[in-house]
């Protein structure tokens, strides 16, 4: 294969990852270390550097578009951010330590976990915040519909430890977190679905970036991946933010969540096997 | 036109500044990524070897060591060029953040902006990355 065409069928990859991952909120990751391990059979940290590189150009690319929709909520995000950094950092020193085997699997198990989140059933907000919430001015309105609708939101504390983990995990694996961050929010919080997924993606270029000053000066972000991450997750996320704000998006999050679902099985067993 | 009178912050509401912001990094970096590659893609015709771990080479993983290369118009210096543009780009987020909740007056999260900044920081001047 030519350098020309191997770069291509990796822009092609990252445009489906930056995509699904404006769509869904998870970020590139999800698609692309799949693509490049099983795919390719490359190292998984090369897999990681890329997928950092990646989850910065989904969240930043598709965050503007949400942001002057109003619906991303910075305060919240901002304020979780404390956590999601804290958590990157800790990853990304700890993740020296772990097997590239034992990550192959627990790449595996978050895949697993976001394929059955995406089909979740989308919990009911309320409409008051909690004293905490309260002090920190969370709450908010969203445009919709029916008109812009208020809500509140609640258990913080929960949140934020939650979030510390969807963190960590992001700094060992290189992806954004996005279903632990979105559990945080939506089940913890009681964020209301849109807003906790747009602030999600916002929230991880943050997270990923805390992680990927690291992971550059550790060498795992090879020039040649980056390339086409950066372009074709950045098309891709711009395409998928367009799609988010003006379709039906639910059987697309039916057949993501099947695909997910297969990749989760496959890195698990190769971890398994230590074939990765 | 007064960039930092309360007023202005007001009427143009920070959030969409944040937005823009976050849009203009990403193409910035991506212009630079997409002349880098074509130069790299010139330079080099043969795939790198991603099968087994070795590391980026030693100038593709510092500041310095990149803008080396870039001077010399190497593509895949240009590239992590782009890389570096791609992540200053949430961290100034957060540092503008900063200085647009203190225009708005919002203590609490002035301090929230800082702290993240901080441990950002840290994890940059910490020598994780050995």
């Amino acid at each position: 294969m030519s350098l020309a065409l191997f770069t291509l069928i990796l822009l092609l990859g990252a445009f489906c990852a930056g995509m699904l991952g404006a769509l869904t909120g998870l970020g590139g990751g999800v698609v692309l270390i799949p693509l490049i391990t099983l795919g390719f059979g490359y190292d998984i940290r090369y897999a990681i550097g890329t997928s950092l590189i990646a989850s910065i150009a989904t969240s930043s690319g598709a965050a503007a578009a949400y942001i002057k929709e109003g619906i991303t909520n910075i305060r919240i995000g901002m304020f979780l951010e404390i956590a999601t950094t804290s958590g990157a950092i800790i990853g990304a020193a700890v993740a020296i330590l772990i097997p590239t085997h034992f990550v192959a699997m627990l790449f595996g198990l978050v895949l697993l976990f976001s394929a059955v989140m995406t089909l979740r059933k989308q919990e009911e907000h309320i409409a008051v915040n909690s004293p905490f919430a309260a002090k920190l001015k969370m709450g908010g309105t969203y445009p919709s519909k029916q008109g812009m609708v208020s809500y509140g939101v609640r258990n913080v504390f929960g949140g934020y430890l939650i979030m510390t983990l969807a963190g960590i995990l992001s700094g060992i694996l290189g992806i954004g977190s996005g279903a632990v961050k979105v559990v945080a929010m939506d089940i913890m919080m009681r964020v209301p679905f849109k807003v906790s997924t747009t602030t999600s993606n916002f929230m991880v270029g943050v997270t990923t970036a805390a992680g990927a000053v690291v992971y550059l000066q550790r060498g795992y972000i090879q020039p040649g991946l980056a390339l086409p991450a950066i372009i074709g997750v950045l098309l891709g996320a711009m395409a998928g933010s367009k799609i988010l704000m003006n379709a039906q998006v639910k059987w697309l999050r039916i057949l993501f969540s099947i695909i997910i679902g297969l990749m989760a099985f496959e890195m698990i067993y190769n971890g398994i096997t230590h074939k990765l | 036109m007064n960039w930092f009178s309360s007023q202005y912050w007001q009427q143009r509401d920070m959030e969409h500044m944040i937005g823009k912001w976050l849009r203009a990094g990403v193409f910035l970096s991506a212009t630079v990524a997409l002349l880098g590659g074509i130069l790299y893609l010139q330079q080099v015709h043969e795939i790198p070897d991603y099968k087994t771990f070795h590391g980026a080479a030693a100038q593709f993983r510092h500041l310095p060591g990149i803008l080396h290369g870039v001077a010399a118009f190497d593509g895949a210096s240009i590239i992590q060029l782009a890389v570096v543009l791609l992540i200053a780009t949430p961290i100034l987020r957060i540092a503008f953040s900063v200085l647009a909740f203190a225009i708005e007056k919002d203590k609490r999260y002035v301090i929230i902006s800082l702290i993240v900044l901080c441990i950002i920081l840290f994890g940059m001047f910490s020598g994780l990355g050995g």
